[in-house]
């Protein structure tokens, strides 16, 4: 039994009594502990820009480096991964990681000019400090696809997050049979990483094959079609590849379409989702599909999860 | 579990021990309506209450609260403002510190959430049974009892309560307080027995969740939904006042003529229209009946997906909120194809 001491109480808070307690051991409090400091999943980390890229208008490519030398060595991701970008005094945003993790040291992100953060991104000029926190999501299966054949296919501004796993893959060209890039866009001067990827044209290794819409200007050379006419260039076996695709609504219709008639098994097809998102982190709620959140069991999901989860596209 | 009792007479004074541990929180009455808040003397504490208007959650994710401060050439610090605060929150129920538990795991796992953790971890909770209304259906949820996630909880037997301590911090409480508590005879525990029967009885709904994901699947496509989001006013007060609702939202604050701000989260509900509105507008639930319809999946359906049960905890709330008499029970059921006994439950609040 422990030494009793008094210790006053008080008949509702107000008339005294006393009742013979045991000393009271302070409550400790919890100040020394510091997670806010040393575990904090929403802690932006400071990245100075680099180098700012007007690729294409309204979707231009931002190079950044952590200040923190030991965070920019070591800082690692998969292709499909996304960061948090914050712009000090507009917010953040969720974008997607547009370099191979292959060529690290910087982060490039292709950044569409089209809220808020991305709006004032576009104001700041190089050696302006942004903060970013990541990578999440989880990315492209290379390990699944290692061995097969990778088929990427990007409609317009889908090429932003299979730019990652394009380089990736030629990176690591030994880990996978045939690699082939096929990507369509309006004009030439809306393709993204337009003249990095007509430089891919005639490499051996793989197969870039690029087209356009339209060719206003009559400089493109390579082909003018629809982009599911470039299926016409190539073979597919269905049973050893699989299909990375991205692009706007009618590119995933057209797409799956081709794929599915090729006999394509429905997990075979990795598509990249867009949803807002406020923490990354499985927490906010607001990238819910279905039953399922964009940011920890996405944005890379296959045509199966695609078809079993509601409202995703 | 440690089970000791505290005789009912006694219990200002243990709730004046309880002020060492922090400050006393505790459900009054308000405008015809309970809320949690300080209380200045025990007498103003209603330990009878039904349901408080907001759940505790609004003590460890508060509706509002800062998450950074951002300066120029210092980059975003962690705001720790008031993170630190002791609360003891005195009576409680069941169905509420169930949805404690449930937050708990979305706000821990691969991502722990030092805020929520931390304010957590110094808010005391002791819980104490209830009588269940008209509007209860935790009994159906499972969450009419709870066995973790207080550091006392307190039942009711009549002179005395039998009290279950969780917790460390909790074998404290009774320790300081001497000898006010006494031990628990064979009597005590039959009463308790006796009182939870009844109190079991007592339930006024049933719904059952058994296979109750699988129903929402196939009734994806049902004309319920359609009809709910043409009586639904997108107001979104269902999940401001439901304890297991943790949508936030985060946005940037900058002092007026200065770049210095804050990073803040404030609630946010899957009801409002822009919740799943990405840059550039498009929207992927922009109608009301889409939204309505998110809401009941992600609770019943979504979560048992990842978490292993519903997140719904049967309190009431949003049935006695909803300015439309959109009611949970009444949903499950139709879902069901039960017939449900009093079509006009939710009106009658």
């Amino acid at each position: 039994m422990p030494r009793l001491s008094t210790l006053r109480l008080t008949r509702d808070w107000g008339a005294e009594a006393a009742v013979a307690v045991p000393p009271l051991r302070d409550v400790p409090a919890a100040t020394a502990y510091q997670p806010l400091r040393e575990a904090n999943p929403y802690q932006p980390h400071l990245a100075r820009l680099v180098r700012v890229f007007k690729m294409v208008e309204n979707n231009w490519l931002f190079t950044f480096r952590f200040l923190d030398e030991q965070l920019a060595r070591d800082f690692k991701h998969r292709p499909g991964q996304f960061v948090m970008l914050s712009v000090p005094g507009a917010g953040e945003a969720p974008i997607s990681i547009s370099s191979s993790p292959t060529r690290p040291e910087v982060l490039e992100l292709c950044v569409r000019r089209v809220g808020r953060v991305t709006d004032a991104l576009y104001r700041m000029n190089a050696n302006d400090v942004v903060g970013i926190r990541g990578p999440y999501g989880n990315g492209f299966p290379v390990e699944l696809i290692r061995g097969n054949d990778l088929l990427i296919a990007a409609g317009g501004l889908g090429m932003a997050p299979l730019r990652s796993l394009l380089w990736y893959a030629i990176d690591h060209r030994d880990r996978f049979r045939s690699i082939t890039l096929m990507y369509g866009a309006r004009t030439p001067a809306t393709m993204l990483f337009r003249d990095e990827l007509v430089s891919l044209v005639d490499r051996p290794d793989l197969r870039c094959l690029l087209c356009v819409d339209a060719d206003p200007d009559g400089t493109w050379q390579n082909r003018v079609c629809q982009l599911p006419a470039l299926f016409e260039q190539f073979e597919v076996d269905p049973t050893t590849t699989y299909a990375a695709v991205c692009g706007p609504p009618v590119v995933y219709r057209f797409m799956l379409q081709r794929l599915l008639m090729l006999d394509f098994p429905k997990d075979r097809i990795l598509m990249s989702l867009e949803r807002r998102m406020k923490c990354g982190v499985g927490k906010c709620g607001h990238c819910s599909v279905g039953y399922k959140y964009t940011c920890l069991n996405g944005p890379i999901f296959t045509y199966w999860d695609a078809i079993n989860l509601p409202e995703m596209v | 579990m440690k089970t000791v009792k505290l005789p009912k007479r006694e219990l200002d004074f243990f709730a004046s021990v309880l002020q060492r541990f922090g400050e006393i929180h505790a459900p009054v009455a308000r405008n015809g309506h309970f809320v949690f808040q300080q209380i200045a003397k025990w007498s103003d504490a209603r330990l009878d209450y039904t349901r408080t208007v907001l759940p505790p959650k609004k003590y460890i994710l508060p509706p509002r609260e800062t998450l950074f401060r951002y300066k120029p050439g210092q980059g975003y610090l962690p705001d720790s403002e008031d993170l630190d605060r002791r609360l003891v929150l005195f009576g409680v129920h069941a169905c509420d510190i169930y949805s404690l538990n449930i937050l708990d795991r979305v706000f821990n796992g691969r991502y722990p959430d030092p805020y929520y953790q931390t304010r957590r971890r110094n808010v005391a909770i002791v819980g104490v049974d209830c009588v269940p209304d008209d509007l209860c259906f935790c009994r159906s949820m499972r969450a009419d009892t709870v066995e973790q996630g207080f550091d006392l909880f307190l039942y009711d037997i009549g002179e005395y309560y039998l009290t279950l301590v969780g917790t460390a911090l909790g074998d404290d409480m009774v320790l300081a307080a001497g000898d006010l508590f006494q031990p628990v005879t064979a009597a005590d525990v039959a009463e308790y027995k006796r009182r939870s029967k009844e109190r079991h009885e007592r339930f006024q709904h049933d719904v059952e969740i058994r296979d109750l994901p699988e129903i929402f699947e196939m009734e994806y496509g049902s004309a319920i939904w359609d009809e709910l989001g043409a009586r639904c006013l997108s107001c979104g007060s269902c999940s401001m006042v439901c304890p297991t609702c943790y949508c936030y939202d985060v946005a940037d604050e900058t002092t007026l003529g200065s770049t210095e701000g804050r990073r803040l989260r404030t609630w946010d509900s899957c009801l409002l229209a822009t919740h799943a509105m990405v840059a550039g507008g498009e929207n992927f639930r922009s109608s009301r009946a889409s939204r309505v319809k998110f809401r009941f999946y992600h609770k019943q359906r979504g979560f048992v997906a990842e978490y292993g049960r519903p997140s719904c905890v049967g309190c009431g709330r949003c049935t006695g909120v909803c300015p439309a008499g959109i009611d949970m029970i009444e949903v499950i059921n139709r879902l069901r194809g039960v017939k449900y006994a009093e079509t006009e439950h939710a009106a009658a609040h």
